[in-house]
């Protein structure tokens, strides 16, 4: 049986809470893990808020589940792409974003980060590289 | 569906998770065990409870094959394997101790 590897991209573009997309997107994600494809994520919009680090949900009264993010790396996903602008018209940077790393098994273990700035324009040539896109 | 443990009954979905996280105790581990014909050792619980720290640290519960590597890293290789994770638990590592351990069933478990 000869099976292809497939680009995968999830798109993150809404607000962590308020709505269930960003946990599903996420448990979509972990469990397409087990496929072995080529799995990366993107962020855009006012998805860059699932990555901020510090999230407290104690007052909305909701699962406060970034920190499965951390998990991605052990899961195999290392690639996650950030939108430039979008943390910018937010008034963002990449320091307030939660440090993601995963090992790379290729290069002796070596910790590496997971997250990647990347400019509109370059989101949109990697986003033409897909064979399959999902949006949440 | 619920179980009965140290006195107290704890309720269940229908695969046997526990569907409240935060009501777990040993005894539940213990109960679910004995209905699987399993009796647990000191082995056992070194995994129920990497489970419970993962799940505290990561808020899920890992896929067997993440779990397995992970367990490597922690304790050892030679406890890093489907082999010895298999032994433990027959029904597999990730759904069998995941629901000892009160947690949900793993995600990206297939």
């Amino acid at each position: 049986m000869s099976e292809q590897i497939k680009k995968f991209m999830y798109l993150n573009r809404r607000a962590p809470y308020g709505t269930i997309y960003a946990w599903e997107s996420l448990e979509v994600v972990l469990i397409g893990a087990a496929f072995d494809q080529d799995v990366s994520l993107a962020f855009l919009d006012d998805g860059v808020f699932q990555l901020v680090k510090g999230q407290d949900t104690a007052e909305v009264d909701m699962k406060n589940f970034s920190p499965t993010y951390q998990a991605l790396g052990d899961y195999d996903v290392t690639k996650l792409f950030v939108e430039k602008e979008s943390l910018e018209e937010r008034g963002l940077t990449l320091d307030d974003l939660m440090p993601l790393t995963y090992e790379d098994e290729d290069d002796d273990w070596a910790e590496k980060d997971s997250i990647k700035v990347v400019s509109r324009a370059e989101l949109a040539d990697i986003m033409e590289e897909q064979d399959v896109m999902f949006s949440f | 569906m619920a179980i009965e443990a140290n006195g107290k009954t704890f309720e269940t979905d229908e695969e046997g998770y526990l569907t409240n996280l935060g009501e777990w105790e040993p005894a539940v581990a213990e109960v679910m065990a004995a209905e699987d014909d399993l009796e647990l050792t000191s082995e056992h619980w070194e995994i129920i409870n990497f489970l419970r720290e993962y799940y505290e640290e990561y808020q899920i519960a890992p896929a067997v094959r993440v779990l397995t590597k992970a367990v490597g890293k922690k304790l050892g290789k030679e406890k890093g394997n489907s082999k010895y994770l298999y032994a433990l638990f027959p029904y597999g590592p990730g759904k069998q101790a995941c629901r000892f351990a009160g947690l949900p069933k793993p995600t990206g478990c297939i």
